[in-house]
């Protein structure tokens, strides 16, 4: 500015230019309607009270909406062992009650593959249908998929709102409030994570579980996107996602990856760990691996 | 001529406004009837539209597996219409070829029904159409340049804005008797010519950038566009061409729509070149990619739905070829018109069921949704070409009389014929 001792006087263009740019600014920041992604701390904090009262109204439940940040020094990582899985979809179900999926059309954020054990991992012949009498079967191995968390995620870059980004925990979510419903991020995405609300999603009233988060698992509306967020709700506030702990052989592993001494390290740097369609470089956070 | 003052201004408007709505209320039967056919299809597709907005994209046949279907391959197809109808502007102006120029302006007043028409396919298919003004900065946030849906609504809504001006200022001036000026009108159509490329590449990236989907993940894919659709926009051309000669005092050569018929045999060479180049990379080199592929052409697992319909687009493909290629075969009316029906249809097919659906089907995790439009994207698909067909219909029906210079502010000054376009 004045480096050199000379006053300059603000003109009347000047004055009336910064003037207009402040009124817009302010506009802006504080009466727009705004992305979730980008709300001060204390509007964030109004939505939530309008999410829990819209709920309460139009539901009949007292649903609480947590707005828990990132944890610093926390980045979620998943490893899944393919030598355990028994096919048995606790692990789907399981998801859909914690994550109040719709019932009716069905939302599954979690697919359970089955594949033949002389096939490997082929999506061509795998068969998400499968319902034998009992799991597992003779020459069937189980890859359940749901979103892969990736660190180069070729859904939030395509979105034309910016309505799903990658928060610090290297979570992917999506702000329900946002989105348009073009899904765009269900063409992009190589793991068919992304599910849309083709109709009102219904869920009987007692199902209905009150713990929820904004990012995560709250009642969605028709017309949008939504995805599998590593149970947001519960691990930001340090418990395990619903599909670790309902896994009844201990196939899913879950944690920070930061955290040198963290059983994900421990698999990461001593098993035999592969990710899913590796050659399109979406660096998932989500590994698979063969324990035994 | 001194500016208009604004009183004077709103006098000269509102006497084109009413000389225009009297022209588009009077007709004969013909002209009646087709309005009366639109409006059925419109008022159906509305309601069908309606519903959808109450009950979801759960009415449509799109599912998780195949998330886009009919409606984005519309869009697609129409986006092409709309680049083709002002590529003709090149041979207009680059090569100063008088013939084919009185074409251009109508040109224009296809690709602003195409866009309108793209535009709403892309309204119909959001979930949210209530959220649309997300997309909008300042109160939204349009995710640009990292999506490319977000430079496609910026490049439409601009050439869709170049050419609404345009042919708007062009018809406007003459019906006052007055020359457009050159210093508007010239950049913007130098203007619209790399931004009809445009629109069409863009569109193209759309699917194109996609890793996951190997189908629309080939670099082929842009080229392959814009050659299809310079067979596409000029086809739906001359065909309007021909009606406004049976039943207006509208002039064109001969030769201009022969030449043009040849221009859409190149085209249609490459077309069928490039897709047999890309049939050959995947069915001969065997990679788990084709099946997309195979699942177009050849059917998959017992899927075969869409096979008919892929022979179906190369089998007009090639007839259209044959048919424009031959000197003797385009002068024929007949078989010109013969020719541009397959065309239309060619091209219609294999962008309308041809790019998006294979492209989706398998799905992501190797599962075959057959998908099939339900009653209600074909109603709200008819209902929406209607609306487009609607506003090109009416927009002629005004701009044909003020070129030809029948209708004008002045009835003195009715020797206008031409100045939209000739009188450069």
């Amino acid at each position: 500015m004045d480096t050199d001792g000379k006053t300059t006087k603000p003109t009347r263009r000047i004055f009336a230019s910064q003037a207009a740019a402040l009124a817009a600014g302010w506009v802006l920041t504080a009466c727009g309607p705004k992305r979730l992604y980008e709300a001060p701390r204390a509007q964030l904090k109004k939505a939530i009270e309008d999410m829990e009262r819209q709920y309460r109204e139009r539901l009949g439940v007292t649903v609480s909406v947590s707005d828990a940040p990132a944890i610093p020094g926390v980045e979620f990582a998943y490893a899944l062992d393919l030598s355990r899985c028994i096919g048995c979809r606790r692990c789907v179900y399981a998801c859909v009650k914690e994550n109040n999926q719709s019932r009716d059309p069905q939302i599954q954020w979690i697919k359970v593959l089955s594949m033949e054990k002389d096939k490997g991992v082929d999506f061509s012949a795998a068969d998400p249908y499968y319902s034998p009498a009992e799991v597992p079967e003779e020459g069937y191995f189980y890859v359940p998929v749901q979103c892969q968390q990736c660190r180069n995620p070729p859904c939030t870059k395509v979105c034309p709102t910016g309505a799903t980004w990658t928060e610090k925990d290297g979570i992917v979510v999506i702000d329900y409030d946002w989105c348009i419903g073009c899904r765009y991020c269900m063409a992009a995405c190589p793991y068919g994570a992304r599910h849309f609300n083709w109709a009102q999603p219904e869920i009987p009233k007692a199902e209905i579980n009150p713990n929820t988060h904004y990012l995560g698992n709250r009642p969605r509306p028709k017309g949008v996107v939504e995805k599998c967020t590593f149970c947001i709700q519960r691990t930001r506030a340090g418990r395990y996602p619903a599909c670790v702990e309902i896994c009844p052989v201990g196939a899913r592993k879950f944690g920070n990856l930061l955290d040198k001494d963290s059983e994900i390290r421990y698999i990461i740097e001593n098993k035999r760990v592969l990710v899913l369609k590796e050659e399109l470089n979406t660096a998932p956070r989500f590994f698979y691996f063969y324990a035994t | 001529m001194p500016p208009d003052s604004p009183a004077q201004f709103i006098r000269r408007f509102l006497g084109f406004a009413r000389g225009s709505i009297r022209l588009i209320l009077r007709g004969n039967r013909a002209y009646r009837l087709w309005l009366a056919a639109l409006g059925v299809l419109i008022v159906s597709g509305a309601l069908a539209y309606a519903n959808q907005v109450r009950n979801g994209l759960a009415l449509t046949a799109m599912r998780d597996q195949v998330s886009w279907g009919f409606y984005i391959g519309n869009f697609t197809f129409l986006v092409g219409v709309a680049a083709a109808a002002v590529v003709l502007v090149i041979p207009a102006y680059i090569y100063d070829w008088k013939p084919i120029r009185e074409i251009v302006l109508y040109g224009e007043l296809l690709a602003i029904s195409a866009i309108m028409m793209c535009l709403m396919f892309v309204m119909v298919d959001i979930g949210r159409p209530d959220r649309f003004w997300h997309l909008i900065p300042p109160m939204g946030h349009l995710n640009f340049p990292s999506s490319v849906l977000a430079w496609d609504v910026l490049v439409l809504n601009l050439y869709f804005l170049v050419n609404f001006v345009v042919a708007t200022h062009i018809l406007y001036r003459a019906f006052h008797g007055r020359k457009y000026a050159k210093r508007l009108v010239i950049p913007l159509v130098l203007l619209s010519i790399p931004m009809a490329v445009g629109i069409h590449t863009v569109t193209a990236f759309l699917y194109n950038g996609l890793v996951a989907r190997p189908y629309w993940n080939s670099s082929i894919l842009a080229p392959q566009f814009l050659a299809s659709a310079f067979c596409s926009g000029p086809a739906i051309l001359l065909v309007v061409v021909q009606v406004l000669r049976r039943f207006t005092r509208f002039e064109i050569r001969d030769e201009a729509i022969w030449k043009i018929a040849e221009l859409m045999a190149y085209a249609m060479f490459l077309n069928l070149f490039l897709h047999g180049a890309e049939a050959f990379k995947e069915f001969y080199s065997g990679g788990q990619d084709v099946l997309y592929t195979r699942y177009w052409y050849l059917g998959l697992n017992g899927h075969h739905t869409l096979v008919p319909y892929a022979w179906s687009a190369v089998g007009l493909n090639l007839l259209a070829f044959a048919l424009f290629i031959v000197p003797a075969a385009r002068r024929n009316w007949v078989i010109l018109n013969i020719g541009c029906i397959a065309t239309y249809a060619g091209v219609y097919i294999e962008k309308g069921m041809g790019l998006i659906i294979p492209g989706l089907t398998p799905d992501a995790l190797g599962e075959i949704y057959e998908y099939y439009p339900s009653v209600t994207e074909l109603r709200v698909a008819a209902g929406i070409f209607a609306v487009g067909f609607l506003v090109f219909t009416l927009m002629l029906k005004v701009a044909v009389p003020i070129s030809l210079g029948e209708f004008t502010e002045k009835k003195e000054t009715s020797d206008l014929a031409g100045v939209a376009w000739a009188g450069r």
